[in-house]
């Protein structure tokens, strides 16, 4: 059921005439996202869709499949003494944890994410980045999450990452084609929106934010930006694109901003986890907090809360 | 150009109503006249209602006062001027207005939820913009009360006696605290009426000032209708009057001060013009085309109610304009998440729906989003009218409503020139990422305030106010201290 977009067109500059941003513009906007008030049902609705569409996350050196067999377990088992809760959307490794992953989840619903491309900094030859993505793909990974060339995008080397982009997403076959602009290392907005219209253009089926390795990830008004330029390609296209925010979103609060945010710039189309993922690491125990909180009334210490 | 894209049916999530509570207020069933430090009743015993306009429910019952009850209030602020205020140090004068500050602080959400409910504006919108703003002018002329000197070198610093302060529907709060601060600051006492249809902040503000130890007097509160209005404008020994509202109106009051002492400033009405370039950053110039016109169901003095689009990118900006018209709330203001709240009064309603027919008989392309809307109040969609030549009744007279004209434009030059085509010339916006064309337009546009990049912005520190029939006289900042000096 997961849809993969066919390849597209060459590089042509029109593709990175992006629209300005204005940041006091945009972090007005963001702010007043973040006064909309949930509450309620809404609010228990708001955090079990956050739930569903949480891609957690274990993303180090240090990781065995001892740990991705564990985090596996809890994709699919959040919270097991709560009936009714959803599973994450997909776990998110390194390309040599994709097979342990893949035959922890089997039949879970629960989807393989794996990074690639010399994740997190992108700084290896085409081939190596070609190379990493077909063994996570032939690994089973139903989704890859690369990195682009940041180096390349700041010198203004735009053909390169696009075809470096339209290289992968040929690889990936029927894996859907994340792309990490590594907004904290691009700096401004106005390079956020053109690398989202690059990738956008190059392929991408899910723009996302961050690696979650360089700070700052995931703000609003980054998000923000990328999905405005979601819209207006769907405004042109009727082509979806998905939307991750990465790194930094780690309380329900947040998740529920994120969520108003998408409602209110796409529309409830994007509002499940086909269209739109959280990739995070802490979030999901919050978010489950706070849902036995609304149900109960009361606050349960973060004991109650299995960390895999 | 946009593909027809088949409409996904998807189960939607909505916000459930996050209504203010309204427990935590205390509204008096009848209030009387604040003068010389009390609370007198009206000489002609006659009140009046004020409603709210959100559910037509009565708030409470305000006295109506009439020219006896003006004088009445213009000698306590003359003898508390000459005895008590005039002679007092700067210094201890600006203690007074600190508390008072401090006090709209303290119950800044009672202050936010009567303004709603006495307004119909939006629960955010005087949570977040009129409380805090009205604090922030006490705070900051409260600042200036001891260093007057040091604002106007080398000036005699002279206060001038009583003011007498007419101020509309569309801020009741706020527009108390833009009169009342400089005026104490600068040494004068005050006769204040607010309008008819929101006298409520205004008479809380009045209980603060008794709290805060005003000495009797120096601050006075005289409810009533345009009668009253015109006793203040016409008693002899008033030094001063400053009025914001309605240009006819202003017209009237500037005819009856002819040949008097009386100093005038008028902030009157608009109809200013929000510019966007074909190079400005668009989703950001789309949510100020929105602030500028739907903020506070469009009563605002400076909305941005004739918007000029480059022609080039006129299409894609009315349909971005359209999409965000779409995700806002209009309803009940209390909401938390409501957008657009309750049309101030049944005659501005009818108002705007007059100008909204004239559009349609005019040949306009209207449109307005599909929205909910009570059944009871009194609401009006957020409404567009595109297609609009400058020639258009439309986009001539202030509407003081949801109402935003469209009109496309291909040069500087010509932009330069329709914007300044108007007999108003309050406000402006600018939307270019070229910062030479933003200096460029703002000393060639005849307007008071000129926003960049931004609109609705105000700020204590700065000056407001208009050019030809908005008005004239700057209230804010260091202007707005002269305009009460000598």
């Amino acid at each position: 059921m997961s849809q993969t977009r066919k390849t597209i067109s060459k590089f042509n500059l029109q593709m990175v005439d992006s629209p300005a941003i204005d940041k006091v513009g945009v972090e007005e906007r963001v702010a007043r996202f973040q006064t909309r008030s949930i509450k309620n049902e809404s609010k228990l609705q708001g955090l079990k869709m956050s739930l569903s569409m949480i891609d957690l996350t274990t993303l180090e050196g240090k990781d065995t499949p001892g740990k991705v067999k564990q985090m596996c377990y809890k994709a699919h088992h959040l919270c097991d003494t709560h009936p009714g809760l959803p599973t994450v959307a997909a776990v998110c490794v390194y390309p040599s944890m994709v097979a342990f992953a893949k035959k922890e989840l089997k039949d879970s619903g629960v989807k393989v994410a794996s990074v690639s491309t010399a994740f997190p900094s992108g700084q290896a030859p085409m081939d190596v980045k070609l190379l990493d993505t077909r063994f996570a793909v032939d690994e089973g990974a139903d989704e890859i999450d690369m990195v682009i060339s940041r180096g390349k995008f700041l010198a203004g080397e735009y053909s390169f990452v696009f075809d470096e982009i339209a290289s992968i997403k040929e690889v990936c076959g029927n894996a859907r084609l994340k792309v990490i602009l590594e907004t904290g290392e691009l700096a401004t907005l106005d390079n956020v929106r053109k690398a989202s219209d690059l990738a956008i253009h190059a392929g991408a089926d899910f723009i996302k934010t961050s690696t979650g390795k360089i700070q700052p990830a995931a703000t609003m008004q980054v998000t923000y930006t990328m999905l405005m330029a979601i819209k207006d390609y769907f405004d042109k296209t009727g082509i979806m694109i998905g939307m991750k925010p990465a790194g930094g979103i780690s309380t329900s609060k947040l998740a529920l901003h994120n969520l108003v945010m998408v409602k209110e710039v796409l529309g409830d189309a994007w509002l499940n986890n086909e269209w739109f993922r959280f990739g995070a690491s802490s979030l999901a125990n919050d978010v489950l907090m706070q849902i036995i909180k609304s149900e109960t009334g009361i606050y349960q210490s973060s004991d109650y809360f299995s960390i895999d | 150009m946009a593909k027809k894209v088949e409409k996904i049916e998807v189960p939607s999530w909505d916000y459930a109503p996050s209504l203010e509570s309204t427990s935590h207020i205390e509204l008096k069933e009848r209030y009387d006249l604040y003068i010389d430090g009390k609370w007198v009743k009206p000489t002609s015993g006659k009140y009046f209602a004020t409603v709210n306009p959100a559910n037509e429910q009565k708030l409470a019952e305000v006295a109506h006062g009439n020219a006896l009850d003006v004088d009445k209030a213009v000698k306590a602020a003359r003898k508390a001027y000459n005895e008590v205020w005039s002679k007092m140090p700067g210094s201890e004068r600006a203690k007074y207005i600190y508390r008072i500050a401090r006090l709209m602080q303290e119950r800044a959400r009672e202050f936010a939820v009567i303004e709603t409910l006495d307004a119909g504006k939006t629960i955010r919108e005087s949570r977040d913009v009129d409380v805090p703003l009205a604090c922030n002018h006490f705070f900051y002329y409260a600042g200036w009360a001891d260093k007057l000197e040091y604002a106007f070198p080398n000036r005699k610093i002279e206060s001038l006696g009583v003011a007498g302060q007419i101020i509309p529907w569309n801020f009741p709060l706020l527009m108390a605290a833009w009169k009342i601060a400089p005026a104490l600051a600068t040494g004068n006492t005050v006769v204040l009426k607010p309008a008819e249809t929101t006298p409520l902040t205004a008479l809380k503000l009045a209980e603060i000032i008794d709290e805060a130890g005003l000495p009797p007097g120096v601050v006075n509160i005289v409810t009533g209708y345009g009668d009253t209005g015109a006793s203040i404008v016409d008693h002899a020994d008033i030094d001063k009057i400053a009025f914001t509202g309605s240009t006819g109106v202003g017209k009237l009051i500037q005819k009856a001060v002819a040949g008097t002492p009386k100093k005038v400033t008028l902030e009157l009405g608009g109809k200013s013009a929000n510019i966007i370039f074909d190079d400005a950053p668009i989703d950001q110039a789309v949510e100020g085309i929105v602030n500028g016109i739907f903020f506070n169901q469009g009563h605002v003095c400076c909305a941005g109610s004739r918007l000029f689009v480059q022609e080039n990118i006129a299409e894609r900006v009315v349909q971005k304009l359209k999409q965000r018209m779409e995700t806002l709330y209009v309803g009940n203001p209390l909401d938390k998440n409501t957008d657009i709240g309750a049309i101030n009064s049944k005659e501005q309603l009818a108002t705007i729906n007059k100008y909204i027919k004239i559009g349609q008989k005019e040949g306009a392309e209207m449109y307005q989003p599909v929205c909910s809307i009570p059944s009871k109040g009194y609401y009006c969609p957020p409404t567009l009218f595109l297609n609009v030549a400058q020639s258009s009744l439309i986009a001539q007279e202030e509407i003081f409503g949801p109402v935003l004209t469209i009109q496309t434009f291909r040069t500087v030059d010509e932009v330069i020139q329709k914007a300044n085509n108007t007999p108003f010339g309050l406000a402006a916006g600018v939307w270019t990422d070229k910062g030479s064309r933003i200096f460029n337009l703002t000393t060639k546009l005849r307007a008071g305030v000129i926003w960049a990049n931004t609109y609705n912005k105000f700020d204590p520190t700065s000056p407001f106010g208009g050019y030809k029939e908005s008005g004239f006289g700057r209230e804010g900042g260091l202007h707005g201290l002269s305009a009460y000096l000598k």
